[in-house]
């Protein structure tokens, strides 16, 4: 690969400067498990990389404020191996560990899966459904978004040129709330989402649904976040009728394609059985909780 | 003409230094800079595993990383897995159990397994099977290499009791 450079930068700073000298020729780095396979395959030619792990805020994960901030190029392994953000955040933290095998896991972020802005990166429903928040900079400062806004297509994000996430960031986990998530796959592992649903809910004292987010994956261009799915079962204790609702609003908030993974109709049909799955595994541990 | 970027690391317990330009993988300055070439290149896209290396003590795809990120790291690859010719209880099971047959995936594979048994010495089959999933193997399939890994991890669990 001729004429690249390589600079990792150990301040965030520094890697603003380098990125806004080096304009559209140069490419940030974080796990690389989507980069350097587009380098190899010659799709990319950047003039300059930019490594991101060497910013100490970019690898790690910290509490702060009763909730968690995750260095955006933190790779999947390291999630896992933190228990208390496993304990607080299940759903995210298997979402991120759904991503690919071992090796990928020792490598792929957050931000990566977030800013390859993949319809079905695993993820991402989850981060939305659990109301994360992506510490974005840039040549103009440093600006706050909801993970929900990152993707705006398929391979599209909202990020200006010269901007990079280097944090996402969780809130704290109160009494009796908790999230989940739940993919299909044709295979058993090492596949990419036909669908994907993340559900995170917050229950009353007596049990009920007091507020719910349901983010359903590969089923749009976009990761949606269902209002018509969260309705479906607010004031409910999760009851068949409630999930029944659950099952139709999933299915309704679907837009799906239909590729070789599956059809159209066949995602519609799963999303509202993955929402009721992990809808009710969210209820038990929330409940859990209590 | 591109600048070459210096990189200090640790491979196999040896501290190293190499050039390598920015653009080259970790796995391609271990085959032809370093001369360690039980690494091997399968896919070149992080699916098939055959490169797995352990780097500060988690598994990646030696495909899909820079050489130039190695800077500092602690990397242990296939070659450093047999102590002074003595093998290790991995590779004397996957002989024992006949788990190899063209044996280009069996470097990654062993890397990937003592990746495994170093943080869980006593993995289920199933779990062995999922942390292995990453590795693929075109004629021997899995069955034999899934035996070679429990029977290694029983043998070790053995040993350190009784050492």
């Amino acid at each position: 690969m001729p004429q690249t450079e390589y600079l990792a930068p150990t301040t965030a700073d520094q890697a603003i400067a380098a990125l806004a000298a080096a304009g559209a020729a140069a490419r940030v780095l974080s796990g690389g498990t989507d980069l350097l396979v587009q380098l190899r395959a010659g799709r990319l030619a950047p003039g300059l990389i930019i490594d991101l792990k060497r910013i100490p805020e970019a690898i790690g994960v910290r509490r702060e404020g009763g909730g968690f901030v995750i260095g955006a190029s933190t790779p999947g392994v390291m999630l896992g191996e933190h228990l208390a953000l496993r304990e607080a955040w299940p759903g995210v933290v298997e979402a991120a560990q759904l991503i690919g095998s071992t090796q990928v896991q020792g490598r792929a972020s957050l931000a990566g899966n977030l800013c390859n802005a993949s319809p079905a990166a695993d993820s991402v429903p989850a981060l939305v459904a659990a109301d994360a928040v992506c510490v974005i900079v840039g040549p103009n400062g440093r600006r706050e978004v909801p993970a929900l806004a990152i993707a705006i297509g398929p391979g599209k994000t909202s990020l200006a040129p010269g901007e990079f996430v280097l944090e996402i960031r969780l809130p704290a986990v109160g009494a009796r709330s908790a999230d989940a998530y739940l993919r299909s796959i044709p295979r058993t592992e090492m596949d990419i989402a036909v669908v994907g649903v993340g559900v995170s809910l917050i229950l009353d004292g007596g049990g009920s649904i007091a507020r719910a987010r349901i983010a359903l994956g590969a089923v749009g261009p976009t990761v949606v976040l269902s209002e018509d799915a969260a309705a479906a079962i607010l004031g409910s204790v999760l009851d068949e009728a409630a999930l029944e609702r659950l099952d139709s609003a999933a299915r309704g908030a679907c837009r799906p394609i239909s590729d070789k993974r599956g059809t159209a109709e066949f995602r519609t049909r799963i999303a509202g059985v993955l929402a009721r799955r992990a809808a009710k595994i969210a209820y038990e541990r929330a409940l859990l909780r209590a | 003409m591109t600048k070459r970027t210096h990189v200090s690391a640790v491979v196999n317990g040896d501290a190293v230094d190499f050039l390598t330009d920015p653009g080259v993988t970790l796995l391609d300055a271990l085959r032809d800079e370093l001369g360690l070439t039980g690494s091997k290149e399968g896919c070149g896209s992080g699916d098939c595993g055959a490169c797995s290396v352990i780097v500060d003590g988690r598994l990646v795809c030696s495909c899909l990383m820079l050489a130039a990120e190695a800077e500092g790291r602690r990397i242990e690859t296939i070659e450093g897995m047999a102590e002074g010719g003595v093998l290790h209880p991995l590779q004397s099971k996957f002989l024992e159990h006949a788990a190899l047959q063209c044996g280009f995936c069996t470097p990654g594979i062993l890397v990937a397994a003592k990746a495994l048994l170093a943080v869980n010495p006593d993995p289920t089959e199933s779990e062995t099977r999922y942390w292995l999933a990453g590795n693929l193997c075109r004629c021997t399939g899995y069955d034999k290499v899934i035996r070679a890994v429990m029977d290694a991890a029983a043998e070790m669990r053995q040993a350190k009791v009784t050492a």
